[in-house]
């Protein structure tokens, strides 16, 4: 028998549920930059943004996208990753990416060692995306949330709506009807937009497997030096990594299913190296993608409070 | 930076598998029922059995299991399903969640919606977006309210694809009766709706019983597990592949050099050299291209979003809808509409609304509101409001022009939203109904004229002038009964013996209308009410021409009888009911009708596959079994002249 061509096995068009997707996703694109008046991608540099900045490509095509993509740095990404936005994105595509830091927390010395996840993530990520969004003065910002993520995102709308202060009410939400999406708002009001609502972690691989998405090769396994720490692998990407005692990076074949700041974030071992060994893993695998983020891990409904705070 | 390997190193093997998984269909599907008839603890186990939820999230479910947990020291697979933290803590679901899993052949999504009594608004935003709906009965409880409301909501959506799984089947020792009781009950109701395609399921969610598998314990039942019903009921053959509706959602202008027009289509099919009208401009062009980044398409196809050139510079706008000019949608700025209210602040009659629909915005106001539904019993009462929950059948006016078709022709084109100008908030969603009476199909008992300024010719001759000149005082005599039951053969042989007795009298035969008069309606409970308010109108002018009617029809819904009795008047109309059993019926049906339906051949046939609702207040009850025909004619004579016209039995 021969072998089929794994890039071949997803037809141009028709009823495939990632065509599909695919075709909902874009319209949810199409409708944010139609109806809102200065949108911007959240750019993560993670597979979620590689898929939305993939679909954003195709919905405007032939032209750009018509909105800036904003990265929160953390100043604790992968290095990879900065390399990855840096080639890819700004040089390759051509596209407006705006790397927002909190300067004020630079300053202060805030890091993931000395003050904890939840303290890190807060200063580094979410205060300066909220400040980011008001400075900017962005009135809708597109992510890559799924609903498959987590239990608290399954209720999540596509349009979800936060108030002057960037919280968000899961009361307070508006029923979603057909594809009739309601976006009327005041002026000081923001929206979250979920164009991969619908995507599972599957279908998001599977896109990217058919799709040739670039993506950064931290996904890939590749012998890499890590720390055993309470059960995760943690990468030593840089000096800035402070070893306990007795602490030895090993090099181990890992790679990562999520990407954040590298010392919450934690690896898995896998021999994957080519996005289908990696789809393979994931039509195998018995635990879920946030089981190496140390920040979910936090406490028990750890996301719902973070959202409500204006973590994405 | 990478791009896909081509991955010479995999092994065939899991390329075989990775196949198996890239080409699925999408099933969107909601789950109606309360937390009392285990739709939790349904839905957790599907999710569990497909391989849904990963083992770190099964070790969290432990946790919370002991924390909130309803079963002790066991997973509770509710659990897995509540995302909220408040609402986890009450132990109810209060809104719509989404679930996603997946076989082989397809991909699901679920939405998970609340089947408590104040929640309409949640069901009808899942179901919104549904291809097939999942209604739970509990088999201890049999039907309950609920369970009519939630199947009355998914068709009224236009969901054509029902499961009714009848859980908790081991409470009821897995009796194939109980199974089978629920499934006629429901059957019976569900004839006054619009649903093509129902199926029944046997199962214990908490036992696993045809969930995913099929259970031993029904040995009776041979239709595949819930999920083998998920996977294989084939959902394709509604998508609307004729009419070709592309509302202009975004207009592509990078440069000087492309102008180009995105949207997703709605329904229909568009090629390259198509001719094209832009609504509501109704200027001409053709379709020069079909552009993606992947390349031009020589054609594209309902729910894909594409980019289109013209070859002609025209304006087009956000929107506009692109259409075939032989087949067009409404363009009005006034239409009726069937709307959920979903706020807390009821309707207001004359204010003015956002409205949404396709790509387009623009303002409206309801003029009026004809009636609300009761979503228990079905049955219909004036109003001039709606609050939140209600539904009712509306009249709404826009400021602009809006291109639809009716919801239950085109879900893409028939729906919209109405949306507070304050608020923001999301009022209602709504689905226009068919504006041309001629070719609508359903029942028009309260509809108003549609031109305005109509006058009646008032007839010079009086009523009491032509009782004299025929020697009669008209009525109207409705002959009902079950197919077969002999209502047809009583009629002639009134009509024979009324007219050798010097009557004047007309036969209205249901069969026979539907050959003329009624040849555009089918068998649904509104098409069979329409066919009855047609025959109680020609009734009504045969009466007031001083004849008599002999009206012989199945009639099968008591406020149908109801309706025609008002409009003929009490004061002139009898109702003989032909009460004959239904066996005796079926054995005397030459026509083959009965083996039809029974075959599932004829979608709603009154007695086999829907209801028929006895008459209570029927003026006669003849059984054409037990009499000879004579005596049940000597029988309706004997009615008539205790009611008045004493003269006719000489003949």
């Amino acid at each position: 028998m021969t072998r089929p061509d794994a890039n071949h096995l997803l037809p141009s068009r028709g009823a495939s549920h990632l065509r599909q997707l695919e075709a909902e996703s874009i319209h949810i694109l199409r409708e944010v930059v139609a109806e809102l008046e200065s949108p911007v991608l959240l750019y993560s540099i993670g597979k979620d943004s590689s898929v939305i900045l993939h679909l954003a490509l195709k919905a405007f095509y032939p032209g750009k996208p018509p909105f800036p993509l904003l990265h929160i740095d953390s100043t604790w990404e992968f290095r990879e990753m900065i390399e990855f936005r840096d080639r890819y994105v700004r040089g390759e595509l051509g596209l407006d990416v705006i790397a927002y830091v909190n300067e004020e927390g630079v300053r202060a010395g805030i890091n993931p060692f000395d003050h904890g996840s939840q303290i890190y993530t807060d200063v580094m990520r979410t205060q300066p995306l909220k400040r980011a969004l008001t400075t900017f003065g962005f009135d809708a910002a597109i992510g890559g949330g799924r609903r498959d993520e987590e239990r608290s995102r399954a209720k999540e709308r596509v349009f979800s709506f936060r108030d002057r202060h960037h919280r968000w009410d899961p009361r307070n939400q508006r029923p979603e009807l057909w594809s009739l999406y309601n976006t009327w708002k005041r002026s000081d009001e923001c929206l979250r937009v979920f164009p991969l609502s619908n995507w599972t972690e599957l279908d998001v691989w599977q896109y990217i497997l058919h799709e040739h998405v670039p993506i950064v090769p931290l996904y890939f396994a590749s012998w890499r030096p890590v720390v055993q720490r309470q059960g995760d692998l943690i990468v030593v990407d840089d000096e800035r990594m402070r070893l306990r005692a007795g602490e030895i990076p090993e090099m181990k074949m890992v790679r990562f299913r999520t990407l954040g700041c590298y010392p919450v974030t934690g690896a898995i071992a896998s021999t994957a190296t080519t996005v289908e060994a990696i789809v393979h893993e994931m039509l195998t695998t018995r635990s879920s993608e946030r089981q190496g983020r140390a920040i979910d891990r936090d406490e028990s409904a750890a996301m719902e409070r973070k959202k409500r705070d204006g973590y994405f | 930076m990478h791009a896909a390997a081509t991955g010479a190193s995999s092994a065939a093997a899991g390329l075989d598998l990775l196949a198996d998984h890239a080409n699925k269909e999408l099933l969107r599907f909601i789950t109606c029922g309360s937390v009392d008839d285990g739709k939790s603890t349904l839905i957790g186990r599907l999710l569990l059995e497909t391989g849904a939820v990963y083992d770190d999230q099964i070790a969290t479910l432990q946790k919370d299991s002991e924390r909130h947990g309803t079963t002790g020291a066991d997973i509770d697979p509710a659990l897995l399903l509540d995302g909220l933290e408040d609402e986890r803590q009450q132990g109810i679901t209060i809104d719509v969640a989404y679930r996603y899993f997946a076989t082989t052949r397809r991909k699901f999504i679920i939405a998970d919606t609340p089947g408590h009594e104040q929640f309409t608004r949640n069901m009808a935003t899942g179901a919104s977006t549904a291809e097939l709906a999942v209604i739970l009965v509990d088999a201890s409880k049999g039907l309950r309210p609920q369970t009519k409301r939630h199947a009355f909501i998914v068709s009224l959506l236009g969901i054509k694809h029902v499961i009714l799984a009848v859980n908790k089947m081991d409470l009821v020792d897995y009796d194939e009766s109980v199974f089978h009781t629920i499934c006629l009950d429901f059957r019976h109701f569900a004839a006054r709706l619009d649903i093509p395609e129902l199926r029944f399921v046997p199962l214990s969610a908490l036992k696993g019983d045809n969930v995913a598998r099929p259970s031993a314990n029904t040995a009776w039942y041979a239709d595949g597990s819930l999920l083998h019903l998920l996977e294989n009921i084939y959902i394709g053959a509604e998508a609307n592949v004729h009419d070709l509706r592309f509302p202009v959602q975004w207009v592509n202008r990078p440069d000087s050099s492309f102008r180009g027009f995105s949207g997703t289509i709605a329904s229909g099919t568009l090629r390259v050299g198509d001719e094209i009208v832009v609504l509501p401009s109704k200027k001409r062009s053709r379709i020069r291209r079909i552009v993606t980044r992947d390349g031009d398409l020589a054609e594209a196809a309902v729910a894909e979003s594409i980019t289109v050139t013209l070859d002609d510079e025209i304006d087009v706008a956000r929107g506009d809808m692109l259409v075939c000019p032989g087949n067009r949608p409404h363009i009005c700025r006034d239409a009726d509409a069937m709307l959920v209210w979903m706020s807390e602040e009821p309707l207001m009659p004359g204010k003015s609304y956002w409205v949404k629909h396709t790509t387009r915005r623009t303002s409206g106001e309801i003029q009026l509101v004809r009636y609300t539904i009761d979503v228990n019993t079905l049955q219909r009462s004036q109003a001039t409001t709606l609050r939140l929950n209600e539904i009712g059948r509306c009249r709404l006016a826009t400021r602009d022009p809006v291109m639809f078709d009716a919801y239950r022709r085109n879900r893409a084109t028939g729906a919209f939203i109405l949306v507070d100008r304050v608020t923001h908030e999301t009022v209602a969603a709504g689905m226009f109904l068919d504006p041309s009476d001629s070719s609508s199909s359903g029942e028009h008992w309260d509809d108003q004229p549609a031109g305005l300024r109509l006058q009646r010719a008032v007839s010079r001759v009086s009523g009491e002038e032509r009782a004299r000149h025929y020697g009669q005082a008209p009525f109207t005599l409705l002959i009902t009964g079950l197919s077969g039951s002999g209502k047809t053969t009583l009629a002639l042989d009134l009509e024979q013996r009324l007219f050798w007795a010097g009557r004047k009298c007309v036969l209205l035969d249901g069969q026979t209308m539907r050959f003329g008069i009624s040849r555009d309606l089918g068998f649904s409970a509104d098409e069979r009410s329409e066919n009855l308010r047609r025959a109680a109108e020609i009734a009504k002018m045969l009466n007031d021409a001083g004849l008599i009617c002999l009206a012989a029809f199945v009639a099968p819904h008591d406020d149908v009888r109801q309706r025609m009795r008002d409009l003929i008047g009490a004061d002139r109309f009898l109702h003989v009911h032909l009460s004959t059993p239904l066996d005796v019926c079926r054995q005397r049906d030459a026509t083959g009708r009965y083996d039809a339906a029974a075959r599932g051949e004829i979608a709603s046939f009154p007695g086999i596959t829907s209801a028929y609702e006895p008459p209570t207040t029927a003026d006669l009850e003849v059984s054409t079994h037990d009499l000879p025909p004579d005596q049940a004619v000597q029988a309706v004579l004997d009615l008539l002249q205790t009611k008045g016209d004493r003269d006719i039995c000489r003949g």
